[in-house]
């Protein structure tokens, strides 16, 4: 599918907006590429998951791709990461090879996690991408964990961790922001609220409906950013991570984004739970084509660049996929192992 | 060789393996300024610091969690449950991440972390602090669980716990902080997974741990009194099970009676009794007979709470009987 990039005017002139982050014209371009390289991905795994060759829970990244390459563009390579289980855009963001993804999405032994993680379990001790995780935000105090050894072991680098609005109404989502404002931990949490816990509303699960608050109980630093736009993602995990870097503090950041895609492969778009019509409407604040023609307007990029990167992506989700196919799957004797050193 | 109480033991484990390596260090409830809810870790946040020792709100979940991240990029936390019975609170931490981040991972984080506290009844606790639950713990492929009886063993398992690339879950008992037996000079560490005889015999195995180890040694002295020699075994780690050496003992005595503190339902003794019956079962003379807390929640009252938990005759009796005396 090719992305035609509108030259129309856009409605508000943000051509310079980007100026003080200090980004090369290649950054802002890499940035557009990560997201179109998620997209792609994304919507190849999708139809991998129609002809069953990726099985189990698969959470698509489509409609959130600004926050994720935003947010740890903003990092240094010995930050770590946390993510949850829709961590496929994260793992991409974090510049993991689109091939061991798939491999992995395939249940092959050259995926990132040898086949034994799947979509849910994308792991890359080699780039600190500490992993996806299934339990909603039972990941969360493991953040701050790598965030107390970094301040132990006299580091400076500083953790983020993914989850979604749902998880932030979860015990350890709290007890974590709580041990993080107490011992100042260079710990940054992103609320992904994609405005549904699986099919359930912020307005039906939320009695606070601006997740950042719920920091202000922990009297702890938080903001939110438009998750559609991956400047503004860059510009406040930066801010939140330079700060966490320089003073240990940890910043409660709700990106408020959306996913175009079901909960997971296997709820329709919208089902009972949202319309179609606001789907898209949404769409309308597509993270991916509102940067590139951002870019195009700006003279950053031209349509010839976006049609020449349209056919390399197409080639690596094409050579990723066709990698996955013919890894191997691990070895029989392979279930027995790693479940204890 | 020095006689010291089992906390005394389970301390200079504790500080041994701090002084010899800068990674570990001990966090919980009430371990530092406190020194220690039942003084484990007494003079520790003197000794090291409150960098290593440290004090940390009630939230079982979160620390425990904080601690398993903290093991993925190389530290060695030692977190103090206050009790197992606590600790449920921080079960999805220990089942979900940290007994499953090195598998799913393919091999790629390990998680060395020690997770210990009391387990088991004290005197009067009622139902919410009376459990034993090492068959919970022990149902969970990629953890490891301990549950020494003596100082001694206390203090060499847990040093080879801490030195340990998996997460060890190390169930101590309230009612035997203070109890004090010999703990060899110098550097001491026993392996884990294998366990040891506290009594030779020949007419009967019994199998314990943790406190019911010395419900059994004392049941053993009475039925010594009446010409019975029983064999006594402690398995002293759950998980990986000393499968050898009860299957050895099985073999010589022909009969098997299990003590446990922990419920009958899906216990430690089922799982222990399931593979005797596999691998030894022409070798047995009689069924097996379990000793094991009633199958109800621990009740207040001192007579009935005596009344759940297992105790010397109910032994010496589960012993006749598989003796057809």
């Amino acid at each position: 599918m090719a992305t035609v990039l509108s030259m129309k005017e856009p409605k508000e002139t943000k051509k310079i907006r980007w100026k003080d982050l200090g980004l090369s014209s290649a950054q802002l371009i890499d940035f557009y590429k990560r997201m179109l390289l998620i997209r792609r991905f994304e919507e190849r795994a999708a139809q991998e998951y129609g002809k069953s060759k990726i099985g189990g829970f698969c959470h698509l990244y489509i409609g959130q791709e600004a926050v994720g390459v935003g947010a740890i563009e903003a990092l240094r390579e010995d930050d770590y990461i946390f993510s949850a289980y829709r961590d496929h855009g994260h793992a991409l963001a974090r510049g993991m090879d689109p091939k061991v993804i798939m491999a992995e999405l395939f249940g092959k032994f050259t995926g990132c996690s040898k086949g034994m993680g799947g979509s849910m379990h994308m792991f890359d001790a080699s780039k600190n991408f500490m992993g996806g995780y299934g339990i909603v935000g039972g990941h969360i105090p493991l953040a701050a964990g790598t965030a107390f050894g970094s301040k132990y072991l006299g580091k400076d680098s500083v953790t983020i961790c993914f989850f979604g609005e749902a998880a932030a109404n979860q015990g350890v989502f709290h007890e974590t922001l709580n041990l993080a404002a107490l011992w100042k931990l260079p710990v940054v949490f992103i609320c992904e609220n994609n405005r549904y816990g699986m099919g359930t509303a912020v307005e039906r699960a939320h009695a606070v409906w601006d997740i950042y608050q719920k920091a202000s109980a922990y009297d702890m630093k938080r903001g939110w950013f438009d998750g559609m736009d991956v400047i503004e993602s860059y510009r406040a995990v930066k801010a939140a991570v330079d700060h966490a870097r320089q003073s240990n503090e940890p910043t409660l950041l709700e990106a408020r984004t959306y996913r175009f895609r079901g909960h997971s492969m296997s709820d329709p778009i919208h089902g009972h739970y949202r319309t179609k019509e606001e789907v898209e409407e949404q769409k309308k604040s597509d993270p991916v084509p509102r940067f590139g023609e951002e870019l195009l307007h700006a003279g950053i990029l031209t349509q010839k660049a976006v049609d020449d990167m349209e056919a390399e992506i197409k080639t690596i989700v094409n050579q990723a996929v066709e990698f996955a196919d013919q890894s191997p799957e691990p070895p029989a004797d392979f279930l027995r192992e790693n479940v204890y050193s | 060789m020095a006689v010291v109480a089992f906390r005394e033991a389970l301390n200079q484990a504790m500080s041994e393996e701090m002084e010899r390596d800068p990674n570990v260090f001990l966090m919980g409830e009430e371990v530092a300024q406190y020194q220690g809810a039942y003084k484990v870790s007494q003079g520790m946040l003197q000794k090291f610091g409150e960098k290593r020792v440290i004090d940390t709100p009630i939230t079982e979940a979160g620390f425990a969690g904080l601690g398993i991240g903290a093991a993925m990029i190389g530290l060695r936390p030692i977190v103090e449950m206050m009790t197992w019975n606590f600790a449920i609170l921080a079960f999805d931490q220990l089942f979900n991440n940290a007994a499953k981040v090195r598998y799913m991972s393919g091999g790629q984080f390990k998680v060395p972390i020690v997770v210990r506290g009391p387990s088991g009844a004290a005197h009067a606790l009622g139902s919410q602090h009376s459990q034993s639950l090492e068959s919970v713990l022990a149902h969970v492929p990629g953890l490891i669980v301990v549950a020494p009886s003596t100082p001694a063993d206390g203090k060499g398992l847990l040093k080879s716990a801490i030195r340990d690339d998996n997460p060890v879950m190390f169930m101590e008992s309230e009612m035997m902080y203070g109890q004090k037996g010999e703990v060899p000079d110098g550097e001491y560490i026993i392996p884990l997974g294998v366990g040891d005889v506290k009594r030779e015999g020949k007419d009967v195995t019994i199998i314990a741990w943790s406190k019911m180890l010395h419900v059994a040694l004392a049941a053993a002295e009475q039925l010594a009194k009446e010409g019975v020699e029983a064999e006594i075994i402690d398995p002293r780690t759950i998980r990986p099970l000393d499968e050898t050496m009860i299957l050895n003992s099985v073999k010589k005595t022909n009969r098997c009676v299990i003590v446990e503190e922990a419920w009958p339902f899906a216990s430690v003794g089922k799982e222990i009794s399931s593979r005797i019956y596999s691998k030894a079962f022409d070798f047995l003379d009689a069924p097996i007979e379990h000793v094991n807390g009633a199958d109800v929640p621990m009740p207040y009252a001192h007579n009935l709470e005596k009344l759940m938990l297992p105790s010397i005759p109910r032994v010496v009796d589960a012993v006749k009987k598989v003796l057809y005396r």
